[in-house]
C-alpha cells in the first residue's frame, strides 16, 4: 500500500536577506510514514524536526524534492486544502490554537471551514470532544481551561477535521506532569482508532511509546528504527546533545557494573522483570 | 538573606462569587545560603506564593521578612525589594524587549539607579554567569538567539541586579535536553558564585531532588510537608495522591516495592540507584 506520507529528496531552506549561505533546515530527506503507524521525531533545536512537519501538510512547501500526502504533491495549490485535511497538525502553545470563547464553537472552526453542513458539524463536534474526553466541559471558556485540556481542545478541532495524520509538534512541551499524562493518553487513543501519528517531542519517555523513532540532526535523518533499536545506540545518541530513557540509562550503568542486562530494555517493567530473576538466580 | 514567612494567607476576589483561597495560613523558613526546591501540582499555589516573596502579591494577612525587613509593609519600597530578591518567571525569554542583549541586560540595574560603568560591569559579569559572552551577543538583538540562549539572557537580566535571594519559576520548562542541562548547570553555578540563596519552583522532580537541598510541597494552597530530598520523597504515597510525581529513580524503585523488593534507601539519583540495586543483588 502507499504510505500516507511519501517524502522524496526533501530539501528546505529558509529564506534568508543577508548573503551568507545558510544551510538547509530539511537537508535531502527521504522518508515513507505508512498508514496508522505511530512515529516520534527528537532531534536538538534547530534540528530540522518542525520545518520538516511543517512540510508535511504544506504549512512550508518544499525548496527542492517532494512531499506526497495520500499520493498529493503538497506543491499543487489546487490540493492543498484536501492536503491539509488528510494531515491536521497540533501545536506546541495551545493559547495560540483556539479561536473561539466557547470550546465546542472552537471545535467547529475547522469543519465550518471546509463547509460541512450543520447537522453534522454538531455530530463531528461532540464525537471530536468525546474523543479527548472534554464532551462535559463542552461550553466552557477556554481561558478557563488547564493547559493539558486546552490542549485536548485544540486536539478536538483537528479530529474534527476527520484527518487520517495528525502531526503533533512538540504538544506536551508548555504542559505540566498531568497534562502531560493527559495528552499522551489522547495520543495513544487516537493512534488505537487508527489515526496516522507524527509525534515531535523532546521528552524521550514519549518517544519510546511510539513504533518507531527518528532521530534528526542538522536537517538529516540520523537514525531511524524502533525505540528498542535507536535507544540502545546511547553514545550516539548523547553526542547528538539527546538523552535516553531513564531505562535505557539504568540498563548502561548496571552493565558497566558487571551485571548481565539483556539488550533493549527500554520500560520499566522489563527491568524489573530482570532484576527479579537476575536476583533469584544469585 | 533569610526569608521568614508567617501565617500567610491570599484570598483572590475576596468578597466576591468567585472569591478563591489561593494560600491558607502558610508559615515557614528558608535559610540564608540555601537551596530550595518548591513542588506542587498546578493550582496549589506556588506562583502565587513566590509573587508575594518579591512583592508582586501583597497578603490578606501574614507577613514575609527578608532579613529582617518586612516586605508586606505598605511602606517598603518595591525597588528596595526587587533589589533583594530576583523572580525569574516561566518563559523569561517572552519577556525580552530591548534592541540588543546589552540593553536587556541592562534594564534592570538602570532601575534601580546604578551609575552608568557599574551597569556595564554587571552587564558583563551577568552574561559571563550565564555562559554567554558579551562580545558574542552584547551587540545583537536579543530576537536572533536561540531558544535556550534567549533564556539564559532572560535570566541575566535578573542575575545582573545581584540579587540575595534569586527565585526561578519552572526555568527549564520546553526546552531540549542539553539547553535543559545547560541551564541547571548555570543556575548551580549561579548559586555557587553568588553564595546567594535559590528557589527554584519546578514539575520536574528529578532536578528538585538533585539540587535542592530542602523541599518545600505546596497543596490546596498549603505548605503540606518540608524537608531534604530524601526525607519529602521517601513519602511517595502521599505525593502520588496529590497528583505530584517521583523522581525517575525513585518511581522505578516504588515499582520494585510493588513485586515486594525493598531496598534499604530511596534513591533520588540515578547514581545511586545503581549503588542500592547493587547493594541489594550482593553483586559489588
Amino acid at each position: 500500500m502507499d504510505p500516507i506520507i511519501h517524502m522524496l529528496d526533501l530539501v528546505f531552506q529558509y529564506k534568508k536577506d543577508d548573503l551568507t549561505p545558510e544551510e538547509p533546515a530539511v537537508d535531502h530527506v527521504t522518508l515513507r510514514i505508512e498508514r496508522g503507524s505511530f512515529t516520534a521525531i527528537i532531534g536538538r533545536n534547530g534540528s530540522g524536526k518542525s520545518t520538516l512537519a511543517k512540510n508535511i501538510n504544506g504549512l512550508l512547501i518544499p525548496t527542492e524534492g517532494t512531499v506526497y500526502v495520500k499520493g498529493l504533491d503538497t506543491a499543487d495549490p489546487d490540493r492543498i486544502w484536501e492536503i491539509r485535511q488528510t494531515a491536521g497538525m497540533v501545536f506546541q502553545n495551545p493559547d495560540n490554537q483556539l479561536v473561539s470563547s466557547i470550546v465546542e464553537d472552537d471545535v467547529a472552526f475547522g469543519p465550518e471551514n471546509l463547509g460541512v453542513e450543520p447537522g453534522e458539524i454538531r455530530k463531528r463536534v461532540d464525537e471530536s470532544l468525546y474523543a479527548v474526553n472534554m464532551y462535559e466541559e463542552r461550553k466552557k471558556a477556554p481561558h478557563l481551561l488547564s493547559g493539558g485540556q486546552k490542549q485536548r481542545v485544540a486536539i478536538a478541532g483537528v479530529v474534527a477535521m476527520r484527518p487520517e495524520c495528525i502531526i503533533f509538534d512538540e504538544p506536551t512541551a508548555m504542559l505540566d506532569p498531568h497534562g502531560r499524562r493527559e495528552v499522551m493518553c489522547i495520543i495513544r487513543k487516537l493512534h488505537r482508532e487508527g489515526i496516522t501519528i507524527v509525534l515531535i517531542t523532546h521528552f524521550m519517555e514519549e518517544a519510546a511509546e511510539a513504533e518507531r523513532v527518528i532521530i534528526m540532526d542538522k536537517g538529516k535523518v540520523m537514525m531511524d528504527g524502533s525505540p528498542r533499536e535507536v535507544f540502545a545506540r546511547t553514545e550516539e545518541i548523547r553526542s547528538l546533545d539527546l538523552d535516553v530513557p531513564f531505562t535505557v540509562d539504568l540498563a548502561e550503568r548496571l552493565r558497566s557494573r558487571g551485571f548481565p542486562v539483556p539488550d533493549g530494555i527500554i520500560e520499566e517493567e522489563e527491568m524489573a522483570d530482570f532484576l527479579c530473576q537476575y536476583k533469584s538466580r544469585t | 538573606m533569610s526569608i521568614q514567612v508567617k501565617n500567610l494567607t491570599h484570598i483572590y476576589s475576596e468578597g466576591m462569587p468567585y472569591q478563591t483561597i489561593a494560600l491558607e495560613d502558610n508559615s515557614f523558613e528558608i535559610a540564608d545560603g540555601s537551596f530550595v526546591g518548591i513542588i506542587g501540582h498546578t493550582g496549589s499555589g506556588k506562583s502565587t506564593l513566590i509573587q508575594h516573596l518579591n512583592g508582586l502579591l501583597k497578603p490578606n494577612s501574614g507577613t514575609i521578612l527578608v532579613d529582617g525587613l518586612d516586605i508586606t509593609d505598605a511602606s517598603v519600597s518595591l525597588r528596595d525589594i526587587r533589589q533583594r530578591i530576583g523572580l525569574v518567571f516561566q518563559y523569561p525569554e517572552y519577556q525580552l524587549f530591548e534592541e540588543t542583549v546589552e540593553k536587556d541586560v541592562a534594564f534592570g540595574p538602570q532601575n534601580l539607579g546604578l551609575p552608568e560603568d557599574l551597569i556595564g560591569e554587571r552587564v558583563r559579569e551577568a552574561l559571563h554567569l550565564v555562559g554567554l559572552s558579551y562580545e558574542d551577543v552584547g551587540q545583537r538583538s536579543p530576537f536572533d538567539l536561540s531558544g535556550g540562549e534567549k533564556r539564559r539572557v532572560a535570566i541575566a537580566g535578573v542575575i545582573a541586579m545581584r540579587p540575595k535571594v534569586l527565585i526561578l519559576d519552572e526555568p527549564t520548562a520546553g526546552l531540549d535536553p542539553k539547553a535543559h542541562k545547560d541551564i541547571l548547570n548555570l543556575i548551580e553555578r549561579v548559586h555557587r558564585e553568588e553564595n546567594n540563596t535559590i528557589i527554584l519552583v519546578s514539575h520536574n522532580m528529578g532536578d528538585i531532588a538533585a539540587l535542592s537541598e530542602k523541599v518545600l510541597v505546596m497543596h490546596k494552597g498549603r505548605m503540606v510537608m518540608e524537608g531534604t530530598p530524601g526525607e519529602v520523597f521517601k513519602k511517595a504515597e502521599l505525593l502520588l495522591g496529590m497528583g505530584l510525581e517521583l523522581p525517575p529513580a525513585a518511581g522505578f524503585m516504588e515499582l520494585l516495592k510493588q513485586r515486594g523488593i525493598n531496598l534499604e534507601n530511596m534513591p533520588l539519583t540515578i547514581e545511586e540507584a545503581v549503588e542500592e540495586i547493587t547493594v541489594w543483588t550482593g553483586n559489588n
